[in-house]
C-alpha cells in the first residue's frame, strides 16, 4: 500500500480527474502522436513555438491515470522553456522515472516532476509515464510518423 | 482427485475437492507483495500442475534424445513418447485420426499454416474470408495477410451489444464469395461460448470450411471435433495447463492430404535430390525440423490431468465459480461488465468509472491479485464496445471462490482511491 500511495500521489489523482491543457491548438504545424501498442493508450501533443521557446504546449488523448497526469504536467512544465531546454527535462525526467536519479537530487531541475518519482518503484509503467515526453519529442522534431513506446 | 468412497465429482460442486487440486500447482503457493499470489490471468496462460513439470524435468534428465532419426536407445524411446502424445490429443478431442494431429507452436502457428497452405489454395482475388468480429488478433491477422496476398477481402461477422455472435447477420454474410470461415470456440476477451457445431451446419451448407479457435476453449469444455464437423481446430498446450511451446492443429485427414507443405525442412520429406523433393506424408509433412521434443511430452500430462479431473466435475465446479464472479464483480460499485453472453466460460471483462483498466490491475497487483489489463489482443473487441482497454479476470479449475472475493476487496479498494 505505502508503494501505491508513492505512485497515485494527490496530485497525479487531481491531473487525472482533471487535465490541464487538455485542448488542441489548431494552427501548429508542431503535433505528434503517440501510442502504446501494448495497451492501447494514445495521445496527441501540440506545441506553438515562440522562436526556440515553447510558447503554449497541449495534449488530448486517453489513458491510464499515470499516463494522463504526465502529460498534463508536463505541458505545464514546458510553457516557457526553450526547446533544448524542455529535452533536457526530458531526460532527466526519464532517469527519475527509472530509478537512476533520486528525487532529491533532481527536485531543482525537474520542480513539481519528481511526484513520478514512485513509478520507478513500477518499472511496467514506466512506459506510461513517458510517453508524453517521447511524444512532445517528435511534435518538436515534427516527426510525421506516430512514436510508439515498443 | 476424489478421492474412494466420496460421491462422484460433477453431481455438485460441493464434490470437488479445490484444495487437492490446489496442491497439484505448485505455484500457487507463492506469495507476491506479501500477499498469497491470486492467479487470474490463466486466459494469458495456465499454471502448470507437478505432473506437467515432472515430465519435462524428466525428459531432459533421463529421456532427451531427437526423434525419428536415431537408431540408437535414446531416440526409439524419444519417439515413442512423442507419437504417444499425438494419440492421447486425438482421443481428447475425438479425432478420427492420428494423422489428423499436428503439432505446432501454437494457436498462433496453426492458424498460419492453416491460412498459407490450405488459404492459398482455397481462396482467390476478389473471394471473401469471413471472421468474426470477437477473434484473437491470431485469428484474424493470419487472413489479412493471407487476403493481401491472393486480392481477397477479410469481412466481419459482427457481434451483438451482450457480446455473442450475431447469428442472424452471420447466416446472411454467406455469399457464393465467401470461401472460408474463422471463428473461436470461447472468446479470451468476453468468455463467450460459440455454438460451433450449428455455425459449422450453416457455413458447410454454402459449401464453406471453417477454422475454430479452441485456444481458450480446451481449458473449459469437452471439445469433439467430430460433433463439431469443422475442418480446422487449433489450440495451445501452454493454456491447458501444459508447456508453452507446444500446440495443436487438427485438420480433416482429406484436406490436410491435399495441402503443401508449409515450411520446408528436415523430417517433413519422402526424397529429396536438387531434381526434386517429396513430402511425406500428413501430419510429417507439416512438422518440419526438430519440433518442441520435451513439450509435446509434456503436454500428455497435462491432458491426463483434465481427464482425471474430469469435465463435468469440472465444468459444473467452474461454472457456479464463474457465476459468483459475474455477480460479484459485477455488483461492485462503478462497474460495467463488457460481455454478457448467455453462455460464457473462464472469463469475465469488465472496466470501472474511477479508473483505467492498467490502474485497476496495478492496484490489484499489490494484493496479490494477477489480472489482464489491456485489449486482450482483440481490439475489433474492445470498439465494439467503445473502450481502450478492459480488465481481464480470467479462471481456471483451480481458482476459488475465497480468490475471488479478494479480487472484489482489490475493486473496493480501487474505489477509495481513485473515487
Ligand atoms: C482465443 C485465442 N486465440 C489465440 C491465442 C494465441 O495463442 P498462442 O499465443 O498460444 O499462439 C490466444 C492466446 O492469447 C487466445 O486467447
Amino acid at each position: 500500500m505505502a508503494e501505491l500511495k508513492q505512485l497515485y500521489q494527490e496530485v497525479i489523482l487531481d491531473h487525472n480527474r482533471s487535465p490541464r491543457n487538455f485542448r488542441e491548438i489548431s494552427d501548429t504545424p508542431h503535433h505528434a502522436e503517440g501510442h502504446n501498442p501494448l495497451c492501447g493508450d494514445n495521445l496527441k501533443v501540440w506545441v506553438e513555438l515562440d522562436g526556440d521557446v515553447i510558447a503554449d504546449a497541449s495534449f488530448i488523448g486517453n489513458g491510464c491515470a499515470i499516463s494522463k497526469a504526465s502529460a498534463s504536467l508536463m505541458t505545464q512544465a514546458v510553457k516557457g522553456k526553450r526547446v533544448s531546454e524542455a529535452k533536457e527535462l526530458f531526460a532527466s525526467f526519464q532517469k527519475l522515472v527509472t530509478g537512476q536519479v533520486s528525487p532529491q537530487e533532481s527536485k531543482e531541475v525537474l520542480g513539481k516532476l519528481i511526484l513520478f518519482a514512485g513509478v520507478s518503484e513500477f518499472p511496467v509503467r514506466v512506459k506510461c509515464a513517458s510517453l508524453s515526453w517521447h511524444t512532445l519529442n517528435a511534435a518538436l522534431e515534427d516527426a510525421s510518423e506516430a512514436v510508439t513506446t515498443e | 482427485m476424489s478421492a474412494p468412497g466420496l460421491p462422484s465429482p460433477g453431481v455438485n460442486a460441493v464434490s470437488y475437492d479445490v484444495d487437492a487440486i490446489r496442491a497439484d500447482f505448485p505455484i500457487l503457493e507463492q506469495t507476491v507483495h506479501g500477499r498469497p499470489l491470486v492467479y487470474l490471468d490463466n486466459a494469458a496462460t495456465a499454471q502448470k500442475p507437478r505432473v506437467v513439470i515432472d515430465a519435462v524435468d524428466r525428459f531432459f534428465r533421463q529421456q532427451n534424445a531427437n526423434i525419428h532419426r536415431g537408431v540408437h536407445a535414446l531416440s526409439a524411446e524419444a519417439t515413442v513418447a512423442y507419437d504417444a502424445v499425438r494419440a492421447k490429443v486425438r482421443a481428447f478431442i475425438n479425432a478420427q485420426d492420428d494423422r489428423e494431429i499436428i503439432f505446432v507452436r501454437g494457436t498462433t502457428e496453426a492458424i498460419n499454416l492453416v491460412a498459407q497452405s490450405f488459404g492459398r489454395g482455397a481462396v482467390g482475388r476478389g473471394d471473401e474470408i469471413l471472421v468474426s468480429e470477437m477473434e484473437h488478433h491470431s485469428n484474424l491477422v493470419p487472413w489479412q495477410l493471407l487476403a493481401e496476398q491472393v486480392g481477397a477481402v477479410v469481412k466481419p461477422a459482427p457481434i451483438t451489444s451482450e457480446g455473442e455472435l450475431d447469428l442472424d447477420a452471420l447466416r446472411a454474410a454467406f455469399s457464393d464469395r465467401t470461401k472460408l470461415f474463422a471463428v473461436t470456440h470461447v472468446s479470451n476477451a468476453l468468455g463467450t461460448v460459440n455454438p460451433i457445431a450449428e455455425i459449422v451446419a450453416t457455413a458447410h451448407a454454402s459449401g464453406v470450411p471453417v477454422v475454430v479457435d479452441g485456444a481458450q476453449a480446451v481449458p473449459h469444455i469437452p471439445v469433439d471435433v467430430t460433433a463439431l464437423g469443422c475442418d480446422f481446430y487449433a489450440f495451445s498446450g501452454h493454456k491447458m495447463f501444459g508447456p508453452t511451446g507446444v500446440g495443436v492443429l487438427y485438420g480433416r485427414a482429406e484436406l490436410l492430404e491435399a495441402m503443401p507443405p508449409y515450411q520446408g525442412g528436415g523430417g517433413m520429406i519422402a526424397s529429396v535430390s536438387f531434381e526434386g523433393t517429396t513430402y511425406a506424408p500428413i501430419p510429417t509433412r507439416f512438422e518440419a525440423g526438430t519440433p518442441a521434443i520435451a513439450e509435446v511430452i509434456g503436454l500428455g500430462p497435462a491432458i491426463d490431468y483434465l481427464n482425471e479431473v474430469g469435465f463435468e466435475a469440472l465444468m459444473a465446479y467452474e461454472d457456479e465459480l464463474v457465476g459468483y464472479a459475474v455477480e460479484q464483480i459485477g455488483s461492485v460499485p462503478g462497474v460495467r461488465l463488457i460481455g454478457t453472453p448467455e453462455e460464457r466460460v473462464g472469463v469475465v471483462s469488465f472496466v470501472m468509472d474511477a479508473a483505467h483498466p492498467h490502474d485497476v490491475g496495478t492496484v490489484l497487483d499489490q494484493d496479490g491479485v494477477a489480472v489482464r489489463a489491456g485489449h486482450h489482443c482483440s481490439q475489433p473487441v474492445m470498439d465494439h464496445f467503445g473502450v481502450p482497454a478492459t480488465v481481464r479476470a480470467s479462471f481456471a479449475l483451480y481458482n476459488t471462490p475465497e480468490e475471488i472475493d479478494t479480487l472484489v476487496a482489490g475493486l473496493h479498494h480501487v474505489n477509495e482511491i481513485f473515487g
